[in-house]
């Protein structure tokens, strides 16, 4: 099985579902992606993924273990971080103060850990002592990701890491997100950037009202015609 | 003209007095500050927290006084003060069990939560009278004066007195005391830390793994020690009345908002802001005018801005003039 196997997920906000049967899957040290168009319900799978969200039907496991009953804070514990698409930082607090509450649950030094984000963004290291909140977007998403980098997660879920920073900063995020990879760290991202991001992608699912519409490696969703028609612009 | 008079007129006052009100007032905002960042309400019950801190500390007072324990010059209060810490405590801890706790698990509007305030105020209220009455109680002991007007003035050879009380000085000291160590705990301490991060941002403090019943327990127990301080304080430097903490309300308020609500350094500075306005506004400038003009200009009225009676008008005006034009406060607090 995956890495992280979350099957024929239903479910929403106490209403009509929003998610009809998604199924996501990660493997180890794999970059996963979902793209798709506003509102398809996107965030809500990350959500549910996390167990922000109670689903009505469907199972998460991580590795191997079956976490559907566990809540947001319990699966921390078990090894994911999760970078929420707004709020995703502490705003008056110092940026370094941000990577310490990241680090909240840990009893063990965490010292080198904050090295480790610091030297894999550079930028949060230059701003440790500013307040969070006073920062520009990119900084902020790189904060943000540090954060979540805190509890040395074994999956990373990132929702739209790069909203709203430029295409360079895009770049550099992205490149950064690679590294992160490159550890076996696994990760799932939700990106509106959806050409760029697939191109990174290991995997790639195109994602319409809640259900998974497209499933392959990011390469093949590039190269397929209908899905470029559909969701690419051409 | 007499500039040196003038001063030590209005030092002794104007200056005193508003910092040791001053000082009281940013106490009683800082509690008002912490359960607004922390609990997301305004909480209307504060004033009876501090009357009700004060309340246990007279009355351990009155029992240290009877067995002859005193700290010599400093007043026994001083002694009683962590009991009074502690009963406020337990009553704040109690309160959170029984009433707050409920309308969190069904997440309750804050405006709801204000409702509930005031109603836990009158429960408060209502306690404090059944134990102690409505009686005015001076339970300050100790040295009256740090320097006593009559000696200052055959010190300076000056007509004008300044007095210094012993309880004003004590109170400016632990306030400073107080403050330091709050923000040293708020900046330093992990449990601080986790304490703004939550005020900061709810979601992602849970996303974090802090514990929300924990960061509000620990709101309860930094806001008895900080009622039962500022009631304290106020209570020595005038007297102990209950009914007193009712009207302390507004102005602990104005304090916590002018400086922007939520932000604990917003409010020690709207306290001081508060505190210098009333008195200032209040205060009948005749002798200090008299000394600055030539003797021709001596006005015939009082020179004041405002009757005493008003006081509590220039809190209120100042806190409508700063929700008008700045809601967030002097300092960045949240908006309301
Ligand atoms: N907290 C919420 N409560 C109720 N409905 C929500 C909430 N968040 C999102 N929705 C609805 O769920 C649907 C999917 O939203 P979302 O998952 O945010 O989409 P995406 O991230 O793909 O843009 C939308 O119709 C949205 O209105
Ligand atoms: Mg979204």
């Amino acid at each position: 099985m995956s890495f992280l196997h979350a099957s024929e997920m239903r479910g929403g906000y106490g209403g009509a579902d929003i998610l009809h049967g998604c199924t996501l899957t990660v493997q180890k040290g794999e970059i996963a992606v979902i793209v798709g168009p506003n509102g398809a319900g996107k965030s809500t799978a990350m959500k549910a993924v996390f167990g922000m969200l109670k689903l009505r039907e469907g199972a998460v496991y991580l590795d191997g273990e079956d976490i559907t009953g566990l809540s947001p804070q319990e699966r921390v514990y078990k090894g994911m971080g999760f970078v929420p698409q707004t709020h995703n930082i502490f705003p008056t607090m110092t940026v370094r103060e941000n990577l310490e509450m990241g680090a909240f649950i840990r009893k063990d030094e965490i010292e080198p850990t904050i090295e480790q984000v610091y030297e894999l963004f550079p930028a949060v290291y230059e701003k440790r002592n500013q307040n969070a909140g006073e920062l520009s977007g990119g900084q902020r998403q790189q904060v943000a990701v540090g954060r979540a980098l805190m509890t040395q997660p074994k999956l990373l879920m990132l929702d739209e890491p790069t909203a709203g920073v430029s295409p360079i900063v895009m770049d550099e995020l992205f490149d950064r997100i690679i590294e992160v990879a490159k550890t076996g760290i696994s990760i799932l991202m939700v990106e509106q950037n959806a050409r760029q991001a697939l191109e990174i992608a290991d995997k790639g699912y195109v994602l319409v009202q809640g259900a998974n519409a497209y499933t392959d490696t990011g390469a093949n969703l590039l190269a397929d015609p209908e899905v470029r028609r559909t969701f690419l612009g051409g | 003209m007499d500039i040196l008079n003038a001063l030590v007129a209005f030092t002794n006052f104007v200056v005193v007095p508003a910092t040791a009100y001053g000082s009281q007032l940013a106490l009683g905002a800082l509690g008002v500050t912490l359960i607004y960042g922390v609990l997301r309400f305004s909480n209307f019950a504060h004033g009876e927290t501090m009357s009700f801190g004060a309340m246990v500390v007279v009355l351990v007072t009155g029992l240290f006084q009877s067995w002859g324990l005193s700290l010599g010059a400093l007043p026994t209060a001083l002694l009683a003060l962590p009991f009074g810490i502690l009963a406020t405590a337990l009553l704040l801890l109690l309160t959170d069990r029984v009433v707050y706790k409920f309308y969190r698990k069904v997440k309750a509007v804050p405006v709801m939560f204000v409702i509930v305030s005031t109603g836990v105020m009158f429960v408060m209220n209502g306690l404090v009278r059944m134990v102690v009455g409505t009686d005015d109680r001076r339970f300050s002991d100790g040295a009256r004066f740090v320097i006593n007007a009559r000696e200052f003035k055959a010190w300076s050879g000056l007509n004008e007195g300044l007095a210094l009380k012993t309880t004003q000085v004590i109170t400016v000291v632990v306030a400073m005391i107080t403050v330091a160590a709050l923000f040293w705990f708020l900046n330093k301490t992990r449990t601080g830390k986790s304490m703004r991060a939550f005020s900061d941002n709810e979601d992602l403090a849970l996303l974090s793994g802090i514990n929300p019943e924990r960061v509000v327990m620990i709101t309860w127990l930094l806001v008895a020690a900080l009622a039962t301080i500022a009631g304290t304080l106020y209570g020595l430097d005038k007297s102990y009345k209950p009914f007193i903490f009712q009207q302390l309300l507004l102005p602990v308020f104005a304090a916590a908002i002018v400086g922007g609500i939520g932000n604990p350094l917003g409010a020690v500075a709207g306290g001081f802001v508060i505190a210098f306005s009333e008195v200032t506004l209040t205060y009948a400038f005749k002798k200090v005018v008299t000394y600055l003009g030539p003797d021709s200009w001596a006005p015939d009225g009082l020179v004041q801005l405002l009757s005493t009676d008003y006081k509590f008008a220039v809190s209120f005006a100042i806190l409508i003039i700063v929700l008008l034009f700045k809601p967030t406060g002097l300092f960045k607090g949240q908006s309301i």
